[in-house]
């Protein structure tokens, strides 16, 4: 064998093995999604069938049953609202740690991110009793308002991690024609970092998307995005694996869809840029 | 002038996350000390170190801890050997090799509890899951996963959903791999496990090190798999602390005994983090 052939061989060999890897790992994913158009039958047959007249009747139930629209709604709701939240939040910050940078800028970058290490679970019960007292219990607001403070860290990482990436001299110009920090942020900075802040904005909203902890404990019927909606077809009352799949197909693809788009950004952004 | 304007511009930031991580923190050491159950309201006087010997010889306790770290150190271990493993494999061209990326990193985004019902029920159901099916086609006893294995099923739960971060990071870490000390290493006759060993493990250090962070922060805090799949048990089987203090606060009612529970959650994560920020802190470049 020649040296080229050996190589197309290893070549070939490696793609079989990744696709078979990538498939395997899929699986669950896939058999998801197609368990979803099946009956309740056929979802529980034993051999598992792959080949199937498939209806489309689990997901008119699932939206009868459990209101799925709605929920649907609570999702977009909270993770839009926090990261919009977020992000006016955030800016301000970012912009003043990467342009004006001072000795105690890196001590505050660390300290935010040692905020996300605090586990929530340390504070579960006193924001429970908080969110009861204040009437945020089971409310969308109150979600929105969580969501902010825990993505903020993160949030404000990423933006300085773009902001520090901008050409330093474009705001020297900008300076030179007297401009004061606030309109550089507003009519310089921004305008050049609106790809930055889209993908950081998208990042936080897969994150919120997600999450289930304080979802799980802070809402009940009214304000439960998806994360909880579909924690609700754990209980044994019967196998209703159809529903069940139809109910987390709805819930994940729009997430999963999104997060194919954007995966480069997302990597950046949840590793504060420290990997590129 | 510009100084204030600048710390104006933090303030916002930096004043909410000081009351987020204040307020309730406080609250939290205070509830810790006094005996306040919300089923016996109006009888909340101080009991000193109580609730912390209370929450400490619980039966759950130890089991609990224990199953926490183990929880981090397995899905640690799997993703990052296994991720480093497969971003190596896909790292070449091949047919369809976008496809598979993206069937790759898919699992990370699914929620967890949709993680969890689907292994919990799809997957690993003993009678009509895809894993009994298996067994059976080769003559085996199916295994009751879930009741039998309930730690083990929470970790394969969690790595499936992190091995798909931990491949993303080093997939985009090697890109920036230099190629042509590869080719100068195979001219000098290395093989493929020597450019592996020497060069591309050493290159993926400090990615690894940012993995291994921030998959800790989350994986401390993992939660949602075991509240819709084994709900702890068997026993305290598959119970972590964030589950124990949950299991305290909202179902038993008992804030002060859950609040001392939270503290050592707090403590755990900070021994875990002192470690891991001064780590990777020096890595990240500011």
């Amino acid at each position: 064998m020649t040296l080229t052939q050996q190589r197309k061989l290893k070549t070939i060999l490696v793609g079989l093995a990744s696709w078979a890897v990538a498939l395997l790992l899929f699986f669950p994913i896939f058999w998801m999604f197609i368990t979803s158009f099946k009956t309740e039958l056929q979802a529980i047959s034993v051999p598992p069938q792959l080949f199937f007249e498939p209806t489309f009747e689990n997901f008119s139930i699932v939206q009868e049953r459990s209101d799925y629209l709605k929920h649907a709604w609570n999702s977009v709701v909270t993770s839009f609202g926090a990261t919009i939240l977020a992000l006016i939040i955030a800016i301000p910050a970012a912009y003043s740690m990467a342009f004006f940078p001072g000795k105690k800028t890196k001590d505050i970058l660390l300290w935010m991110l040692s905020t996300k290490m605090l586990p929530a679970v340390g504070v579960l019960v006193p924001i429970y009793i908080l969110s009861r007292d204040y009437g945020l219990l089971d409310s969308k607001l109150g979600l929105v308002i969580i969501f902010t403070l825990m993505n903020l860290p993160i949030i404000v990482w990423m933006l300085f991690s773009y902001f520090k990436d901008l050409p330093k001299e474009i705001l020297e110009a900008a300076r030179m024609d007297g401009a004061t920090p606030w309109d550089e942020m507003i009519k310089v900075v921004l305008p050049l970092s609106v790809g930055g802040i889209a993908s950081t904005g998208l990042l936080s909203i897969v994150l919120c998307w997600n999450e289930a902890f304080w979802s799980l404990n802070l809402t009940a019927s009214e304000a439960a995005p998806l994360t909880a909606m579909i924690a609700s077809y754990s209980s044994p009352e019967g196998l209703f694996w159809a529903k069940l799949s139809a109910a987390s197909t709805l819930a994940c693809a729009p997430i999963v869809i999104f997060g194919w788009f954007c995966q480069k950004q997302l990597v950046q952004g949840l590793t504060f840029g420290a990997v590129k | 002038m510009k100084r204030s304007i600048t710390r104006l511009l933090m303030a916002p930031s930096v004043i909410l996350l000081l009351v987020w991580m204040i307020v309730p923190l406080s609250m939290t050491i205070y509830f810790s000390t006094i005996n306040y159950n919300l089923l016996y309201p109006g009888r909340n006087n101080f009991v000193g170190w109580m609730n912390f010997e209370f929450f400490v010889t619980d039966p759950g306790f130890w089991i609990a801890v224990s199953n926490t770290l183990i929880l981090l150190g397995s899905v640690l271990v799997i993703t990052v050997v296994l991720g480093v493993a497969l971003s190596a494999l896909i790292d070449k061209p091949f047919f369809g090799r976008n496809i598979v990326r993206v069937l790759l990193i898919s699992p990370f985004f699914i929620m967890p509890t949709v993680n969890a019902l689907i292994w919990k029920n799809m997957m690993m159901n003993p009678v009509y899951g895809i894993f009994a099916w298996i067994s059976n086609s080769l003559g085996l006893e199916p295994i009751d996963w879930l009741s039998n294995y309930p730690l083990m099923s929470i970790i394969i739960m969690v790595s499936w959903q992190w091995l798909p971060f931990a491949i993303l990071v080093f997939v985009t870490a090697l890109q920036s791999q230099d190629t042509e000390q590869k080719e100068a290493a195979q001219m000098d006759g290395a093989n493929g496990w020597h450019i592996f060993r020497y060069l591309t493990v050493p290159h993926l250090a400090r990615p690894i090190a940012v993995v291994v962070m921030i998959e800790t922060i989350f994986l401390l805090a993992v939660f949602a798999e075991i509240y819709v799949s084994t709900g702890g048990g068997p026993g305290y089987d598959s119970t972590n602390l964030a589950y124990l203090i949950y299991n305290q606060a909202l179902l038993q009612y008992d804030v002060g005994v859950a609040s001392a529970g939270g503290l050592f959650a707090v403590l755990l994560a900070n021994i875990v983090a002192f470690f891991l920020i001064r780590a990777v802190g020096k890595n990240l470049t500011v």
